[in-house]
């Protein structure tokens, strides 16, 4: 197929195919950065947790206001609970990954360190790294002798006495590799400010963050030794008995203190599936306006074919009355498409290029990934092909006795 | 001329309706999709005072012993500098802010127990916000002196429990304690919830939740610190935290100032720095010079208020908006152009380029406003389907006038100017050529 031709013809028609190079370009710029946004969103929203997902149920009360019994009141919650057949691990805790609400420290090497190395976040609760069913790679979970209850552990922080305070912890490996790249953490110590020492004796493959300020940080998280009665529990079982341990533990609960109000009570899926709610909407949005985009290019493309053809119906009939087959034509018209395409997929892979840069600056996105640029090209050769099909075909079916008709 | 050009447009615009259909609805999903967002960041980003925050203000220090690894004023204040700032009444209106929530019962009513969100706050908040009361009053200085057992509470709240009723004078039961209801407030959905706006720039562009509705009880600071003194939150920490906040290392009150005259500005930075200066010499800051009073919107803006999904919703929008119009201006070109021998006529017969100009955007201002119609039912569409979303704002989205007004200015603009091209090209048609092959 002779490009030349086509070339002439375009050159002729230069504000229609600039147009058309303009859209494609737009709309190639627009959607290789809408769908890298989308797969930036499904795989926040595909981020591990490191817990056993489909076993386990938050419930939280109110009980407002430190009260003297309140640790022999968590007690018998705590043996109600774990009464309940099908069980297997309950424990009080004061957050739940994703739960949103949560207790961040700065972490030091050294305490006389200015800035802490990392932010972290503090699980605290008797038997949680075994009710959250996190994975551990080395070392050891916390076990019962570890244990200080969060009064005691604070009453002896302000008398200074740091005997009485926890004294190990169990982290998890992206935390354990941000502060001893290349070394194995058990075994090395860590700070809370400067005046809480902690050894490291176990650490988890991973244990998400309640809320998260920063993907890169999202498993930053360390659990520790405190015991805590803060009315919130977490409960793990089977999956398909999450429905009727669930209904079973409020009405343990509510038997063992009416007057409480129960303000949260869900399994851990519903916590993690809100903790998503926006970036699901914006997800169903970039597609949806991704899918109109291209649409509307395709729309585009077969509305400025069909007046081509309509325009050249006499050139065409002068190239089938000299000889030139349907076939010919057909291809004439997909030839021109795919230079007009090819042209604007050019300029669109520095536009994207571009809106990648504004994203990285402003949004704090990484840099599009190359296979995107590839893919794109194909997808919009493809659907300019497509929508080019039936004007194209139009054009062959014209008849060679139009040339000797009209002139 | 008008009349004339508009019956040729509505006609050539019967004669392909295909493609008429196509433009108008190419224009019509640009600007829906373009609408639908500016009208969201337009509510979002919009003055929640409008007529007074130019007044208001709100003082930063920087209690952290040793370094603080943020070099920026905090956020909140501590109990102390907080309850010194406050009661030095150096402004003309002054408030202490802090949210917390309580298990609230109405001990005459047969309802469940719920967790009532309550604002601890200060007399001034009323005046100084123009918060509007439906009946009774806010209370006085005397009430935070003397911390009586007094609340005031929203409409939504009156409505629930006692049917929107005057409830003043009946009593609420707020962990426990009894307190009297001495005000209702009248409708009011600040956007955002500016007088608790904090950490925004902590939150990367995840800041829906500065768009949650007021809280449902408003009381005195001083009556809720004797109600309830473990359930207030820090906001940060410097050390380990007790459950009283009036003795932890933390920050956790925030504090707003009303200065009627903005001039006087100056002058408050000045105290704010003096009392920094001051409790260097006593020994408790370290940061001295680390203060700041900034006005309520450069705040909102500091912690950049409007969800960053929001804006970049926009953008796509206005993106997607712009290929409409290229698509547009293709299409008017091809439709324009086919009627070469009708423009070489009305040439021949003596029409000028301008009016042959004149004609073309005039059809093209017509497929404007059918897109502008439909842009405007696209929007409405588009802003259904934002108010059934999970989140904090979704209630306050609604179509003002003045959007209602831009949706048509904007479609009609888009439409000439993508109209323009194609019938600029449409007047340079050449009438002698045109007429020979007729």
């Amino acid at each position: 197929m002779a490009i030349r031709p086509i070339l002439s013809t375009l050159r002729r028609h230069k504000t229609t195919a600039v147009l058309v190079v303009l859209e494609i370009a737009l709309t190639c710029a627009i959607v290789c950065n809408a769908v890298f946004l989308v797969s930036q969103r499904i795989e926040r929203i595909n981020m591990p947790s490191g817990v056993a997902e489909h076993e386990l149920i938050q419930v939280a009360l109110a009980d407002i206001g430190a009260k003297p019994d309140e640790h022999a009141r968590t007690l018998t919650d705590l043996a109600a609970l774990a009464a309940i057949p099908g069980v297997t691990h309950v424990s009080s805790v004061n957050q739940i990954p994703f739960g949103r609400s949560s207790s961040n420290n700065g972490i030091k090497l050294d305490p006389k360190q200015n800035k802490p190395t990392l932010n972290a976040t503090n699980y605290f609760g008797e038997d949680i790294g075994q009710t959250l069913g996190v994975q551990l790679v080395a070392g050891r979970l916390l076990q019962p002798a570890d244990y200080v209850s969060v009064k005691e552990a604070s009453k002896a922080f302000k008398e200074g006495k740091f005997e009485g305070l926890p004294h190990v912890t169990v982290i998890t490996q992206p935390m354990a590799e941000r502060l001893y790249p290349g070394q194995s953490a058990v075994g090395k110590t860590l700070w809370i400010g400067s005046q809480i020492e902690l050894r490291v004796v176990g650490v988890v493959k991973y244990l998400v963050r309640p809320s998260i300020w920063n993907d890169a940080e999202a498993q930053y998280s360390m659990m520790m030794p405190l015991q805590v009665e803060s009315n919130q529990y977490l409960i793990r079982t089977a999956p398909d008995q999450r429905a009727r341990v669930l209904a079973a533990a409020l009405e343990a609960l509510k038997k063992n203190n009416p007057n409480r109000i129960v303000w949260q009570k869900r399994t851990w899926d519903e916590a993690r599936e809100k903790f998503f709610d926006s970036d699901r909407a914006m997800t169903g949005l970039l597609i949806g306006v991704c899918v109109a985009l291209l649409v509307v290019t395709a729309l585009g493309i077969v509305g400025l074919g069909s007046f081509w053809v309509a325009q050249r119906r006499r050139q065409i009939g002068v190239r089938r009355a000299l000889g030139a087959t349907r076939g010919h034509i057909l291809r004439y018209f997909q030839t021109e498409n795919f230079l007009l395409a090819t042209i604007g997929i050019a300029i669109g892979m520095v536009l994207a290029y571009g809106i990648n840069l504004f994203l990285m600056v402003h949004y704090e996105l990484p840099r599009l990934p190359a296979i995107y640029f590839p893919v794109g090209a194909l997808a919009l050769w493809l659907i300019g092909q497509a929508a080019v099909l039936g004007p194209a075909l139009r054009a062959a079916a014209v008849p060679p006795v139009v040339a000797t008709r009209s002139v | 001329m008008f009349g004339y050009y508009l019956d040729l447009a509505v006609r050539s615009l019967r004669r392909n309706q295909v493609l008429t259909a196509l433009m108008v609805l190419a224009i019509a999903v640009g600007i829906g999709a373009s609408m639908t967002t500016l009208t969201v960041v337009h509510l979002l980003s919009g003055d929640p005072l409008p007529g007074s925050s130019h007044t208001l203000f709100f003082p930063q220090v920087d209690p952290t012993p040793g370094t603080n690894p943020d070099s920026q004023p905090r956020d909140m204040m501590d109990y102390r500098s907080a309850m010194d700032l406050w009661s030095a009444k150096r402004a003309d209106r002054q408030a202490l802010v802090s949210s917390i929530a309580l298990k609230l019962t109405a001990p005459e009513l047969n309802q469940p127990p719920l967790m009532a969100r309550v604002l601890t706050t200060t007399a001034d908040f009323f005046p100084m916000f123009s918060v509007p009361l439906r009946y009774g009053r806010a209370w006085t200085d005397e009430d935070d002196a003397k911390r009586t057992r007094s609340a005031v509470i929203s409409a939504d709240l009156n409505d629930k429990l006692f049917g929107g009723a005057d409830s003043t004078g009946r009593t609420l039961r707020l962990n426990g304690v009894d307190v009297r209801i001495i005000g209702v407030l009248g409708a009011w959905r600040p956007s955002p919830q500016f007088y608790e706006v904090a950490g925004g720039r902590f939150s990367q562009g995840k800041t829906s939740s500065f768009y949650a509705r007021p809280e449902e009880v408003f009381m005195p600071f001083s009556s809720a610190r004797e109600i309830a003194p473990d359930s207030f939150n820090a906001f940060t920490c410097w050390g380990t935290p007790g459950p009283d906040m009036q003795v932890s290392p933390c920050v956790w009150l925030m504090l707003w100032v009303q200065l009627h005259d903005p001039s006087k500005l100056g002058d408050y930075q000045r105290f704010v720095a003096g009392y920094a200066a001051q409790q260097k010499t006593l020994g408790r800051f370290v940061h001295a010079d680390n203060t700041r009073v900034m006005g309520l919107m450069q705040w909102l803006d500091f912690n950049h208020v409007v969800p960053s999904d929001t804006r970049l919703q926009m953008w796509l929008a206005f993106a997607f908006l712009l290929i409409c119009l290229c698509n547009t201006v293709g299409l008017l070109l091809a439709k324009f152009l086919r009627r070469g021998g009708e423009i070489g006529l009305r040439r021949a017969l003596g029409a000028s380029r301008g009016a042959v100009l004149a004609q073309f955007l005039v059809e093209a201002g017509l497929i404007g406003l059918l897109g502008g119609v439909g842009g405007w039912l696209l929007t409405l569409l588009g802003l259904w389907v934002v108010r059934s979303q999970p989140i904090e704002y979704a209630d306050l989205v609604h179509l003002d006038a003045s959007m209602l007004l831009l949706t048509f200015a904007l479609a009609v603009l888009a439409s000439l100017l993508a109209g323009f091209l194609p019938a600029l090209r449409a007047s340079r048609v050449a009438p002698g050529l045109q007429l020979k092959t007729l």
